[in-house]
């Protein structure tokens, strides 16, 4: 056996450690709470106005102007029927509400991460090795801090999922930044162009297809974790999912399994169309 | 003459730590057995005259392109200074140099550098919104430059749907719309085919004739430098082996190298004689 003398706990000096954060930023932590819930109302609120018809109008009117196929418009129009088939058009429709708010908020933290460190080196230096951190961990991993700091219920759950789907966003942001071909950046500073302006004319506008292909991922990751989310008190599918893995309910699991991979196929879609459409004209498809 | 571009005792070494590194006599016999360092533009100092056409003729690898980026420093030179209509180019803060870039030179590139998410209209104005023109009189010499190079009725095509004569065609435009009394042009017609290359060759000299820009043009192609320049320097290893007019340098290349290099020329003229002779 491994000699006891050598034995050294940290344990008990992290969870000290947690204590004290708890204790000295409470105000802090309150405030993203509220933050994060009242947008969660919010938005939840909001999609459950629209009638159910509504959202086979949006996404109609989405695929149409994304992938401008008639096969593909059908068919994405005609999935979310199978949600409400099931009865779980609500649920589906909490769960949307997660995933937005985690994915705009992730969007919002994660592109200017990403162009701090397409921009800085140093700033590179200390966020890759985290990001490449965070993407090797379990998802299981981020419901610990998540309910640490934040209890149970719809907030840790959204916290989690904005940790979980930061990394594609931050990461494309930059790939797509340092893409840009060096004959251009060479002729707009030949031209005159300040720092900012070189960042605002044409590497931001030249990464877009990148960055479209980030919030396209970070949507899907937020999806994936939502359904995990449902263990601390996130809802939505992710619980009907949970509910039947307890009960060994093979039926409602499907349901549920299908419905969410439904959205998933919408969500995809729609954001993928959206990034093909930014691309400029060339000799072949103009 | 009056002086538009004065170079002296110009240095461009490519390694690691070569900002650290004293230049002297010692040191550079030193950079010049180690591998780790390439000097680029060794040494080089030169003057281009006002309203002159200027053509650097060299090979790949010779050190041209290199150069002619050190003018406008988007490669920072190691040593030396350039003076460029009175600026003190190595000498300017950031701030300067921007608006040095934007009111005294322009440069037109190979691979042509236009943005591929603007049309050909606003490509043209590129320079002058950064400038921060008013939008009526960025469009208004936006039409103008369009319409002299060429190009108008294709004011809202994006660059990937032109041909390479064509977009080449928008980067002289671009260049040419600020309005800089110098010219930097790095091979922009070497990625064109013959007749387009010709074509644009042409073109060049009618716009050169109306304005009398100093143009500063870089190619391989002794037969455009012969066309256009009026002086034209060899150069070779980071050095100009010679400078001199095109026929001069024709005429008594200076060493084997630019012998080698003129050789076609010269039998060519000289088949062209034997011709007129026969008939």
């Amino acid at each position: 056996m491994f000699p006891e003398a050598l034995e050294f706990h940290v344990s008990g000096s992290i969870n000290n450690l947690v204590e004290w954060m708890l204790h000295t930023f409470r105000g802090f932590f309150d405030w993203v709470a509220e933050a994060i819930l009242g947008m969660l109302m919010f938005l939840n609120d909001a999609l459950s106005i629209l009638p159910w018809w509504a959202y086979l109008l949006i996404v109609c009117i989405l695929a149409w102007l994304t992938t401008r196929r008639v096969a593909t418009t059908v068919t994405l129009t005609l999935l979310p029927l199978i949600i409400g088939i099931f009865g779980l058009w609500e649920l589906a429709i909490n769960t949307l509400a997660i995933i937005l708010a985690a994915a705009f908020i992730s969007i919002l933290v994660g592109i200017p991460l990403g162009v701090l460190i397409a921009e800085s080196p140093i700033a590179a230096g200390f966020i890759r090795p985290l990001l490449d951190l965070m993407q090797t961990m379990p998802s299981f991993v981020y419901l610990i801090p998540a309910v640490i700091f934040f209890g149970l219920g719809y907030v840790p759950a959204v916290f989690a999922t904005i940790i979980y789907s930061l990394p594609p966003i931050i990461r494309l942001t930059d790939l797509g930044l340092n893409q840009v071909s060096e004959d251009v950046i060479e002729a707009a500073l030949s031209c005159g162009a300040t720092r900012w302006q070189l960042l605002r004319e044409v590497q931001l506008p030249l990464a877009v297809p990148s960055i479209l292909a980030g919030i396209n991922q970070t949507t899907m990751m937020a999806l994936a974790m939502v359904v995990v989310a449902a263990m601390i008190g996130g809802g939505g599918l992710g619980y009907e999912v949970l509910r039947a893995i307890n009960r060994i309910d093979v039926g409602s699991g499907f349901e549920a399994g299908i419905s969410v991979v439904i959205l998933a196929i919408i969500i995809d879609r729609l954001t993928q169309g959206l990034a093909k459409r930014w691309e400029p004209p060339t000799v072949n498809n103009s | 003459m009056e002086k538009a571009i004065e170079v002296s005792r110009l240095w461009k070494i490519f390694g690691r730590d070569v900002d650290h590194i004293e230049l002297n006599q010692e040191t550079i016999s030193q950079l010049e057995e180690s591998d780790e360092y390439i000097a680029a533009v060794c040494d080089m100092s030169f003057s281009v005259n006002k309203g002159e056409v200027f053509v650097v003729m060299g090979l790949s690898g010779s050190g041209k392109s290199t150069l002619i980026r050190c003018l406008l420093r988007l490669i920072e030179p190691t040593a030396g200074s350039i003076r460029i209509n009175g600026y003190d180019v190595c000498g300017l803060d950031q701030e300067e140099l921007t608006k040095f870039r934007r009111q005294q030179v322009a440069m037109v590139f190979q691979h042509y550098g236009l943005l591929p998410h603007r049309t050909v209209l606003e490509n043209v104005g590129f320079g002058l919104k950064l400038q921060g023109v008013p939008e009526k009189e960025r469009l208004d010499l936006s039409h103008a430059w369009i319409e002299r190079v060429g190009l108008q009725g294709f004011e809202n095509y994006y660059p990937d749907q032109l041909s390479g004569g064509m977009q080449q065609r928008v980067g002289i435009a671009r260049a040419l719309a600020c309005d800089p009394p110098v010219l930097l042009m790095d091979e922009p017609f070497s990625g064109l085919d013959p007749l387009i290359r010709r074509e644009m060759q042409e073109q060049l000299c009618r716009l050169q004739h109306g304005m009398q820009k100093t143009i500063f043009f870089v190619t391989h192609d002794l037969e455009e430098g012969m066309r256009l320049g009026d002086r034209m320097a060899v150069m070779r290893g980071g050095r100009f082996v010679q400078i001199g007019t095109p026929e001069e340098i024709i005429a008594n290349p200076a060493d084997d190298y630019v012998a080698s290099f003129v050789q076609d020329k010269r039998n060519a003229s000289q088949e062209v004689e034997l011709c007129s002779l026969k008939h």
